[in-house]
């Protein structure tokens, strides 16, 4: 939702409904739905080809929708040419016009506008104060680092007051460290601004970084929408699961009843307190702070908790403690993070796994982007 | 990799006697134009810029240059225009017949020029456009969109296309995305094509051959027409000039191509 920062409120809203999109045969979207609230932080995150992009191209007008409803600020933009749909876009690649200097690129949505000169002056130098650029109006696009540039193509899509902002994934081709401090450079001028934000991005660290909501894109359709903390606590599906943060995902044979589900997993058995509602072959996601390791044979597991055998194969320092994979006996990897003063491991030593059966959360198998069973 | 002394002499004279033997043509027009005999005798004896003067000042020589000029002018015009649409077309075409429109339009290039002006003055027989401005116009048209064709698409294929997106997104529309963003940065390549245009319909003698009459005779034809007569000087006058004038605007346009190229 929006910030409580008091803003102008001059955000759109944004309405999706039921929007598909085909490229001859192939389905890039099918049945998408999501509402976004004025001045809010959407980012639509997924890997490549899962329709991200599709959707931002749509909201953009540099595509038609094939079918469905698309809102901008409660008014239809279905058949609205780009040039009319007043939204700001910040492409990957910058965009700059090359032909003209900083100022130039930033003034000319104002040109176009017919915004009288010395107005025009002064909201180029606004804007250029925005993204801290001031001293670079007279240069060339040319002229510029990659992170500059991105900063000058920002101004020059705000500088004419968008309700509506959308960026593909504008730090894409800028290396790490600039990267995490523009995203709170972003997260800046949204809540200076108060217009509506639409960002996409494949890096789920960025997303939850920057969005007051995330919507997960797969195969063309939305998994799920929510803020970063449902997104890794209360994940709709397995995919959305993997996708948002590190995760063990625990598969074998199934067992349900009255009081939960439990799994077989190569001899030893775990169990959970939840039922799968839907259909489907149920597995279990645990989330690496919830799993805890213990040297084996220690006392058998008397105390409610599930375990399982394993044995170390991975030891990754983090500074502020310490992350372990481990290979189960049925060959999966399981992933633990465990805090400084932790007892700690090394590569091949036995140990047990141990978690609550309330901290496993039950999905449907989808059998996608399976790397830990062979 | 470093040359031994000897390799290194042996090309650097290898390719002095290909760069010679390239202008050797033009190294004999240049002195036989400042020849004080009437005659086409190379080498020259003494100096004289009579054929100049006479280039100048004789009505047959002037009005031919002028012709030239007007043609060549006109065609520049029509061909960079048409030239400029074509490659803008075919780059936006998304269907595989592109390929094949751009090789139709590429073939004035490839057709003997002999077979063409037979083709050309069989139609302007009939038509009565032999020795005409426009039937000038028009075929050497023909001849010089090819060349503007490949100077702009060549533009065109450099130009990143996301910036008209951009534009799209700021608020421009189709034709002042045109204006403002795409034309700008196809400049070069537009008026490359222009100055190509212009020497292909200035230096056309071939097609010229078939189509001209009394009334309409361009500066190759003239020149031609004069040295089947006598031998006289002022067609290597002529020479030299051409010479200069083509190589400076040729030279112009490799230079702006050149630019648009690297960036």
């Amino acid at each position: 939702m929006a910030t409580a920062v008091p803003t102008l409120g001059r955000g759109a809203a944004i309405g999706i409904r039921s929007v598909s999109k085909h490229y001859g045969g192939f389905a890039a979207l099918s049945d998408v739905s999501l509402h976004i609230e004025p001045g809010e932080f959407m980012t639509f995150l997924g890997p490549s080809g899962s329709g991200k992009t599709t959707t931002l191209n749509l909201i953009a007008g540099f595509t038609d929708i094939s079918g469905g409803h698309l809102d901008v600020g409660g008014k239809s933009v279905v058949g609205v040419p780009a040039h009319k749909r007043n939204i700001g876009v910040v492409f990957q690649h910058y965009a700059l016009f090359p032909h003209m200097t900083v100022g130039g690129n930033v003034a000319y949505p104002l040109s176009l506008r017919r915004v009288p000169a010395a107005e025009r002056t002064e909201r180029v130098k606004r804007a250029l104060e925005m993204v801290k650029m001031t001293d670079f109006a007279h240069r060339y696009p040319s002229e510029l680092s990659g992170g500059q540039q991105q900063r000058v193509a920002l101004a020059r899509a705000i500088v004419f007051d968008p309700p509506l902002l959308l960026m593909d994934e504008p730090l894409g081709a800028l290396d790490k460290k600039l990267r995490e401090w523009l995203q709170l450079e972003i997260k800046r001028i949204h809540r200076e601004l108060g217009t509506t934000f639409v960002y996409v991005t494949h890096d789920q660290e960025e997303a939850l970084v920057l969005s007051d909501r995330i919507a997960v894109f797969n195969g063309g359709r939305v998994e799920q929408i929510g803020t970063g903390r449902q997104l890794y606590d209360e994940p709709a599906t397995l995919f959305v699961g993997r996708f948002i943060g590190d995760s063990t995902v625990l598969r074998g044979a199934a067992r349900s009843d009255g009081t939960g589900t439990a799994l077989t997993i190569a001899g030893e058995t775990v169990v959970t307190d939840k039922r799968l509602s839907g259909g489907g072959v149920p597995v279990m996601l645990i989330r690496p702070e919830k799993l805890r390791l213990q040297r084996r044979s220690a006392t058998g597991a008397g105390d409610g908790l599930n375990r399982l055998a394993g044995r170390i194969s991975e030891v990754i320092y983090l500074g502020s403690g310490s992350k372990y994979e481990v290979e189960l006996a049925d060959g999966s990897t399981a992933i633990v993070r465990s805090p400084l003063g932790d007892e700690s491991f090394a590569i091949g030593d036995p140990v047990d796994l141990l978690f609550s059966p309330a901290d496993a959360k039950l999905l449907a198998d989808d059998r996608s982007a399976d790397t830990t069973l062979t | 990799m470093t040359m031994s002394p000897f390799t290194r002499v042996l090309l650097g004279l290898c390719c002095l006697l290909v760069a010679l033997w390239l202008v050797a043509p033009t190294l004999v027009v240049v002195p036989m134009s400042f020849n004080e005999n009437k005659s086409l005798a190379f080498p020259p004896k003494g100096f004289t810029l009579d054929w100049y003067a006479n280039f100048f000042s004789n009505p047959e020589w002037s009005s031919s240059l002028f012709n030239s000029l007007k043609v060549a002018s006109l065609v520049a015009v029509a061909a960079t225009v048409l030239g400029t649409l074509a490659a803008f077309g075919l780059d936006r075409m998304k269907s595989a017949s592109a390929g094949w429109l751009r090789m139709i339009l590429l073939t004035p290039m490839i057709v003997p020029g002999v077979v063409l002006g037979i083709g050309i003055y069989a139609v302007y027989l009939d038509t009565h456009l032999v020795g005409t401005l426009f039937g000038f116009v028009v075929a050497h048209t023909m001849l010089a969109i090819p060349f503007v064709l490949i100077a702009v698409s060549a533009s065109l294929e450099v130009f990143d296309k996301r910036l008209e997106l951009a534009a799209a997104s700021l608020g421009a529309g189709r034709w002042t995305t045109f204006r403002t963003v795409t034309m700008p940065l196809i400049a070069p390549g537009i008026l490359s094509g222009f100055l190509f245009a212009f020497v292909t319909s200035f230096d056309e003698i071939i097609v010229s051959l078939f189509i001209t009459s009394p009334y309409l005779k361009t500066l190759p034809v003239q020149i031609y027409s004069s040295i089947t007569r006598d031998a006289d000087p002022t067609v290597a006058a002529v020479g030299t000039i051409l010479f200069l004038a083509t190589t400076l605007l040729i030279g112009l346009g490799l230079v702006l191509f050149g630019r648009e190229r690297r960036t």
